[in-house]
């Protein structure tokens, strides 16, 4: 019903006169007369109120879970009200990339206080100003690396499923062979990564908390890497960062993740936040945009977009990679996020998240939901089923819970602190009830 | 301005969790990080005023004209953020099951169904986070239907030199060789020069049409059969779609695989560089390639199923969802007729204000424009020494965004102005108004341009210094 | 009008080269590359021990908006790199004809090489 054209049918005659027409569909001379559309076969157009009850009904369809103890790339975490707010607001929800930086410097403020907060996390020299997403991250981090002489990277299989088929994908075109370095009690065999690794293999990816939860030897990856000048990638979730030696404690070459955890919400999987940082030496290889300090004719410290001769609008055909739009809006989240937790809020945060699952796992263990993995965790694991998983998960759906993932030999369940002691005794109950 | 960590006071934090309810569990000190990331400390008040001074030193659709070429910079409509926001979408696990989640699959295909209407294309994927995302998928896929066919050989991608930069990057990631087509003087695809290079070696062609310099290439059937009688296919540029929507489908023209840009020409936000979505329609020869997770709908239930042949995911689970509703709202209200009026309104625009500024300004091309043109200000460059950059600092001084400047690159002094159909003809008269007042000041008072902007908290930038000696992170 | 030393050796794509002996040579950029290109922000140094072949891309520069291939003119092995353009690529501007980028060893063949004469004609076409 609306279009937001703000012209009335009189005005829009008028201007076409203007300019020497009479009629709007002479504005499109030149298309082809066979090319023109008569009309498009779709609804009317809505008006808000229709549209406000349209979307409402849809949103209604989905089931909105009551407590959620399902992780596995997106995990519910609470956002703090400030957070929101940020996010919310208008002039940085509507300005675009801030290619004029005397009129953006708000903007590129923002994001260099990001890049400034996702290096301290990641213990890195440098990070760009986001990517699309951890699965994407982790298929730039493999392209920056990659040479003419080392085509080959080797990729943990404890590495998110989805981000090991998003590395197919994108090695697919520039022919960039993927090799994948078996687990061994859900663990990256190092031993296979020892013996897989050879002059031609660019860079080893490794996850941890891997896809199973279970804290991965990043550093003698990072070791076993180095000795055959490979890099290292590590995936790590962020929250993990604050509690757990950072990549570049533990030797990483290159530190990617999914950075929805700080403050994005689940929203069906997206939009989210990739991150990337990586060692000064790199830096040039480093894709997408960067926001850098200098100052105005004046010395006045501002920001502006730079390195840009790396990007695709410069480079063209030889750039590395083709990213321009990214996920401005959803890094300012996460920097307003890590400000308003700060770093011991944040390690808290990620205490909690693995005393609850740990918590867990032992009151699923007590009602007959054995572990399948020794050894340390973060907040997710996996235990054995004995039913069909459908049929236990099914069960907790009905009393508005969303249990665990299902995956081969069992269940991936995961805890953070939006679940309190009683709901997990709850979850614990049900679970003994329905397996009884 | 302080940046946060200037602002941290050691001891400063907002009371958000509760105290731990459950029993703690230590991690062994070998796997703990030796020292804490310096985040900021700082009180919720102190934070709150931080991106309040933020938001002052941008400058949005919320603000003012923004006339910036090729990004079509359109009112964001308040209801899209709304509906977002619903807890049904904004809570929605990625992985809860679509028996639990078919209020998003609906999205899906919904949004699906008619952009395959607008499009005149066989099917949709909303995987791609953005416009370059998608191009680099539709190559992917058009190298999967050559592969599939058993014809290995075609490793070219055919692209005209006015085309935006991530074609060529596009092609570059998927591993195909970029061949590069001139412009005729008028601004169109060289057709004797197509005809040359379209051979079998040719894997495809990508255009945007309208294109770059705002013109749209009446020549395109007789384009889009070179390529196809080479044995190649066609790719669409969906960036400058806003100009033909309801009037002209892409797949109608004879391409076979597009990309659109949801944060363009169906009024997502920008949010300063994205999230945005590039969704990709095919053409039914190339559905069995799309990526997983289609949606189809069968009985009464939505459902996910991956197509026979996928080339896989190019980022995990659905891509920007939470776009994508946006998007949906925004088509839900335009309808057919809506959508018809907005290519009307952004052309009619575009040409109202070229009007005016034309002689006073010298148009790249002559005659009608589509949604956007462009302007050379190379004369006015040798004559009075204000290039491009001085007039588009100036504009940010009378309160507007300022134009792309210095694109497409086959223009010298380039400024790209693209109004689009949400701006009124108030707005457009002060604007050309101002851009004229401009060209006066330019004759007689160069300096002052080369000093512009004087308004905006910092005036202009050592770009230069900061690329030389690049400091990418506050120093502690 | 762009300086052209007259004991040097040029190649069409704007690089420079000077002999240090039969088979060992320094190679740069001429100030005609230097003054189109604008301020020189990055320069990407060869490794030592790449092999370099004569009319082929080595390396490159970097402008804040622009970037531009060094054309190897020799055929040979790289022995060096100028690792004071790593913190100092303003050197190319100010000084072109010192700020060498790499030295080449074992050289096998060249380019068709143009001397300053030469060269100078070629670049006033060029400009033309």
């Amino acid at each position: 019903m609306g279009s937001y054209v703000p012209s009335t049918e009189e005005e829009r005659l008028e201007m076409l006169r203007a300019i020497g027409l009479e009629r709007m569909d002479e504005l499109f001379a030149s298309v082809p007369e066979p090319l023109r559309v008569e009309t498009l076969n779709l609804d009317r157009g809505l008006s808000e109120l229709e549209l406000q009850r349209e979307m409402r009904y849809i949103a209604g369809r989905n089931r909105v879970f009551r407590s959620i103890f399902r992780g596995a790339g997106a995990y519910n975490h609470y956002i703090p009200a400030v957070v929101k707010s940020v996010a919310a607001k208008e002039r940085f929800l509507t300005t675009y990339t801030p290619y004029q930086a005397e009129l953006s410097q708000g903007v590129l403020q923002s994001i260099f206080e990001y890049q400034t907060m996702i290096a301290e996390l990641t213990g890195m020299d440098a990070s760009n100003a986001s990517v699309y997403d951890g699965a994407t991250a982790a298929a730039e981090a493999v392209n920056m690396l990659v040479d003419g002489k080392r085509r080959v990277a080797l990729v943990s299989e404890g590495v998110h499923p989805m981000t090991i088929e998003t590395l197919k994908t994108y090695a697919d075109g520039p022919g960039v062979e993927i090799r994948l370095v078996p687990l061994k009690d859900g663990r990256t065999d190092l031993d296979a990564l020892k013996g897989m690794l050879c002059d031609s293999c660019a860079c080893v990816l490794v996850q941890s908390p891997n896809f199973f939860g279970l804290i991965e030897d990043a550093e003698a990856a990072a070791n076993i890497a180095h000795e055959r000048r490979a890099k290292l990638i590590l995936s790590m979730n962020p929250t993990a960062c604050a509690l757990y030696k950072s990549p570049g404690e533990l030797g990483a070459d290159v530190a990617v993740g999914e950075g929805q955890p700080l403050g994005l919400p689940l929203s069906f999987g997206g939009a989210y936040l990739g991150f990337m940082a990586c060692k000064a030496p790199l830096l040039r290889k480093l894709p997408g945009r960067i926001v850098g300090r200098t100052t105005d004719r004046d010395g006045k410290r501002a920001f502006v977009l730079t390195l840009q001769a790396r990007e695709q609008h410069i480079r063209r055909e030889k750039a590395s990679s083709n990213i321009c739009s990214n996920q401005a809006l959803c890094a300012m989240t996460a920097a307003a996020y890590m400000a308003a937790l700060g770093a011991s809020g944040l390690t808290e945060v990620a205490s909690q998240c693995h005393a609850k699952a740990a918590y867990l796992r032992e009151k699923l263990a007590e009602v007959g939901l054995k572990p399948i993995h020794e050894g340390e965790f973060f907040h997710e694991f996996a235990t054995e089923c004995p039913i069909d998983p459908e049929k236990l998960l099914c069960a907790l759906a009905d009393r508005g819970i969303l249990g665990g993932l299902p995956v081969e030999g069992g269940i991936l369940w995961c805890a953070t602190e939006m679940n309190s002691r009683e709901d997990i005794d709850e979850v614990a109950a049900a679970v003994g009830e329905v397996l009884q | 301005m302080k940046l946060l960590f200037e602002k941290s006071v050691p001891g400063r934090a907002l009371s958000i969790l509760p105290p731990l309810d459950v029993p703690e569990a230590p991690v062994p000190e070998n796997l703990l990080r030796a020292e804490k990331p310096r985040l900021p400390e700082i009180s919720e008040n102190d934070l709150s005023r931080h991106y309040a001074a933020l938001e002052r030193r941008a400058f949005g659709v919320c603000d003012g004209f923004y006339p910036l070429g090729s990004c079509t910079m359109k009112y964001n409509p308040k209801v899209n953020e709304q509906m977002a926001a619903l807890d049904g979408f904004a809570r929605a696990h990625p992985l809860q099951g679509e028996q639990y989640a078919q209020g998003c699959l609906e999205v899906l295909f919904r949004a699906e169904q008619i952009l395959k209407e607008v499009t005149g294309m066989d099917a949709v994927t909303f995987q791609p986070a953005a416009g370059a995302h998608g191009e680099l998928l539709g190559l992917l896929l058009i190298n999967a239907y050559h592969r599939d066919r058993g014809d290995t050989k075609r490793k070219k991608v055919l692209v005209p030199d006015s085309a935006h930069g991530t074609n060529p990057a596009s092609a570059t990631m998927a591993g195909l060789e970029v061949i590069s087509i001139p412009s005729t003087a008028s601004g169109r695809v060289d057709l004797e020069a197509l005809k040359r290079a379209a051979g079998e070696d040719t894997a495809g062609l990508m255009l945007t049409n309208p294109n770059t310099l705002g013109i749209f290439d009446e020549n395109i059937q007789e384009i889009t059969r070179i390529v196809h009688d080479a044995g190649g296919l066609c790719y669409y540029d969906g960036a400058n779609l806003n100009a033909i929507l309801g009037v002209a489908r892409p797949g109608d023209m004879g391409f076979d695989v597009v990309h659109l840009n949801l944060h363009k020409t169906f009024s997502t936000p920008h949010g300063g560089g994205g999230p945005g979505s590039g969704p990709v329609g095919v053409k039914a020869i190339l559905k069995d390639f799309l990526p997983r997770d289609q949606v189809a709908k069968t009985d009464d239930m939505f459902r996910f199923f991956d197509p026979p042949k996928s080339v896989g995911r190019v980022k995990a689970f659905y891509g920007n969802f939470s776009v994508v509703v946006r998007a949906l709202s925004y088509m839900l209200t335009l309808g057919a007729e809506g959508m018809r009026e907005v290519a009307e309104g952004a052309v009619l625009n575009a040409n109202y204000m070229l009007k005016k500024l034309v002689p006073a300004y010298e148009p790249a091309q002559p005659g009608l424009c589509m949604h956007e043109f462009v302007l050379t200000l190379e004369k006015l460059k040798a004559e009075t020494g204000v290039s491009a950059l001085d007039v588009a600092k100036a504009m940010v001084d009378r309160g507007m965004h300022a134009p792309t400047m210095y694109f497409p690159l086959i223009v010298h002094e380039a400024l790209m102005v693209e109004p689009t159909e949400t701006e009124s003809r108030e707005t457009l008269d002060e604007a050309a108004e101002a851009m004229l007042d401009i060209l006066r000041l330019a004759r007689e008072d160069p300096q002052k341009l080369h000093d512009a902007p004087v308004t905006t908290p910092v005036n202009r930038l050592d770009e230069v210094g900061a690329a030389r000696n690049p400091v990418l992170r506050y120093q502690f | 009008m762009a300086h052209i030393p007259s004991e040097l050796l040029y190649a069409k794509s704007h690089e420079w080269v000077k002999f240090l002996s039969d088979d060992t040579a320094l190679v740069g950029i001429t100030d005609f590359a230097q003054a189109s290109l604008g301020d020189i922000v990055f320069v990407n140094l060869p490794e030592a021990g790449a092999e370099v072949v004569a009319g082929e891309v080595a390396t490159d520069v970097e402008s804040v908006k622009a970037v531009a291939d060094i054309v190897s003119p020799v055929s040979g092995t790289v022995s060096r790199a100028n690792a004071e353009l790593e913190g100092a690529p303003e050197a190319i501007n100010e000084r072109p004809y010192d700020a060498w980028i790499f030295e080449v060893s074992g050289i096998t063949g060249r380019e068709e090489l143009l001397d300053a004469a030469q060269y100078g004609k070629f670049c006033a076409e060029e400009e033309a």
